[in-house]
């Protein structure tokens, strides 16, 4: 069953399109807002709310980078590959992150605190390299030009 | 060069040093919405004339007339009922970043670009499709749009956003209508054009934000002052920006037609002790320019003639000491990663090109390779594929075969990378 808050939240989308079925990506991403993640009763709760089967509602869900099927740990970080990250230092930021969180991409760490994902250009290529956790931008990370940068962002997410 | 002013840098004049955005006061106090109210005396056919005759082309990469594709769309009491504005706002072509600086700190400029729009081709709703990662744009944009409907400074139209979770196919015009839908962004059959038959399958603009960002000046000061503006045929300024191993990235606007060394020369140059490879000039799609290049304009149709396109405009630079063949790697992984899987020579194609790449890059490339990716290529279009997705990848794999083969074949020869470490 979908939370009140949720329901509301989802019904208040609804009121800016012309069918019911375009504010599937919405419900999914309100969803796993409120859960952490979609799990298969979130798809069956959504796709009942937008009576669409759940198979053509797993279809739209897994099409999308930030829509996760699995859980994930408290904060999400989200490690941009793009080709001007990967000329200016994303090698050692992902091998600083691995060092320092013991972890390899895919994975949570053992308290459940960081997951470390891959994400594609996240388009601030002029202060590359640079990652997202959950929501927040966080630019000129090479552990090389910036030592301490990559310390300081986890930090702020104790 | 003087200072910047609106009739010199329309896109970016009032931007803040300190990156914070201007609300509708501050918007207005410097002629905010006053494109609007020249629009809003004019015929919907004269605003459509006017960016017709400003010769502004589309910045999101393809660069058709945005005139045109306004124009296309049923007109009068008897077309089809509700038209729509679809803004392109989901920027995910790696290497660029221009859209987000407009939204960020000038959320209204794009506002009243969509509310001229409207106006132009009697729409009712716009939708900005945003990439989800933007969550800045995403609290600045409502935020904007909401100081906008209170005020009701955008006329009839009504914007909503929405957000997207995330797929660069939702870029692609078509596979954007779907996403706006609530279906997997795959392209859709053309034609019918969107202009005709888009979302729900009513007549749609979809336009670029720095594309509709143009409009209101062009409507304040006119067609002819937006021509003059660029140094080429095609009209107005343009963002152009640059990354990689320089030593001051960043975005500039600057007249259309502006050459790729001056916009280079504005990035400081090289960082020290690194020298100028290649450049992928407007985005990861473009095919590679290399330094015998550095007067090409960048304009619609002068990175053409030798073989590229201007694309975004937004430069990635290759360096002597990056492994070129790790870029290409790391470039058609993205292509491969985010193929919708419509059409099987790219779901397939750049899936097994990915993995031969990553091979040679490990130092398991065979004899033979260089010629597999070639061939795969062949297979990419354009005309072989349903959107430009595929091509778009074709582009920078064979013009790096073409200009930097002795990579390729160092590494198949020596079963390792030659540049071993080069990010260590």
């Amino acid at each position: 069953m979908l939370t009140p808050a949720e329901q509301s939240e989802i019904q208040s989308e609804v009121a800016h399109y012309p069918y019911k079925r375009a504010v599937a990506i919405d419900a999914l991403k309100i969803v796993q807002k409120h859960r952490g993640h979609v799990s298969d009763e979130a798809m069956d709760d959504v796709a009942r709310f937008l009576e669409l089967s759940r198979e053509e509602l797993e279809g739209v869900c897994t099409f999308y980078n930030l829509l996760l099927r699995k859980p994930v740990g408290k904060h999400v970080i989200w490690v941009c590959d793009g080709v001007s990250c990967y000329l200016t230092g994303y090698g050692r930021l992902c091998r600083k992150l691995e060092s320092t969180l013991g972890i390899k991409p895919g994975e949570t760490t053992k308290d459940g605190k960081f997951t470390l994902l891959p994400i594609v250009c996240l388009g601030a290529c002029d202060h590359a390299p640079v990652l997202m956790v959950d929501d927040d931008l966080h630019r000129d990370l090479d552990p090389q030009r910036n030592p301490g940068a990559v310390e300081g962002v986890l930090k702020q997410y104790e | 060069m003087s200072e910047p002013n609106e009739l010199t840098h329309p896109l970016t004049c009032h931007l803040r040093a300190d990156g914070t955005p201007l609300d509708l006061a501050a918007y207005r106090a410097c002629d905010g919405y006053q494109g609007l109210a020249a629009a809003n005396q004019l015929e919907p056919s004269a605003i459509v004339a006017m960016v017709k005759a400003s010769n502004l082309r589309g910045r999101g990469g393809a660069g058709f007339p945005t005139g045109m594709k306004w124009s296309v769309l049923p007109m009068g009491p008897d077309a089809p009922k509700p038209k729509y504005i679809a803004v392109n706002a989901d920027e995910m072509e790696p290497g660029t970043f221009k859209d987000r600086l407009l939204m960020e700190q000038n959320p209204h400029l794009l506002l009243e670009g969509i509310a001229i729009c409207a106006r132009a081709v009697e729409a009712e709703t716009a939708y900005i499709f945003l990439r989800g990662e933007y969550t800045l744009c995403a609290t600045r944009l409502r935020h904007a749009i909401a100081e906008a409907n209170a005020a009701q400074a955008l006329g009839n139209v009504h914007v909503y956003l929405h957000t997207s979770a995330g797929r660069y196919m939702c870029g692609e015009e078509t596979g954007m209508l779907n996403a706006l839908e609530g279906k997997r962004a795959n392209p859709r059959t053309k034609p019918p054009y969107p202009g005709i038959s888009g979302l729900w399958g009513k007549p749609t603009v979809v336009n670029n934000v720095e594309t509709l960002c143009n409009v209101p000046a062009i409507l304040r000061h006119g067609a002819e002052w937006y021509q003059k503006l660029s140094r080429t045929t095609d009209g107005g300024t343009k963002i152009y920006g640059v990354s990689g191993r320089v030593k001051r990235p960043g975005l500039w606007e600057l007249p259309m037609g502006t050459t790729v060394g001056e916009i280079l020369d504005l990035a400081g140059g090289m960082q020290d002790g690194l020298k100028l490879r290649g450049l992928l000039p407007g985005g990861a799609s473009t095919a590679v320019l290399t330094p015998d290049h550095l007067d090409v304009a960048m304009d619609f149709s002068a990175p053409q003639k030798v073989g590229s396109r201007m694309g975004t405009g937004t430069m990635i630079i290759l360096d002597d000491r990056a492994c070129l063949v790790g870029v290409v790697a790391n470039l058609i992984d993205f292509f491969s990663r985010e193929s919708c899987g419509w059409c099987t020579p790219c779901w397939s194609g750049l899936g097994w090109a990915s993995r031969l790449l990553d091979a040679m890059e490990a130092g398991k490339g065979q004899p033979g390779d260089i010629e597999k990716l070639e061939h795969l290529a062949s297979f990419w279009g354009p005309g072989a594929t349903f959107c430009a997705l595929a091509p778009g990848a074709a582009d920078p794999l064979r013009s790096c075969i073409q200009h930097f083969r002795q990579d390729f074949e160092d590494h198949i020869r020596e079963h390792r990378c030659p540049h071993e470490g080069w990010d260590a």
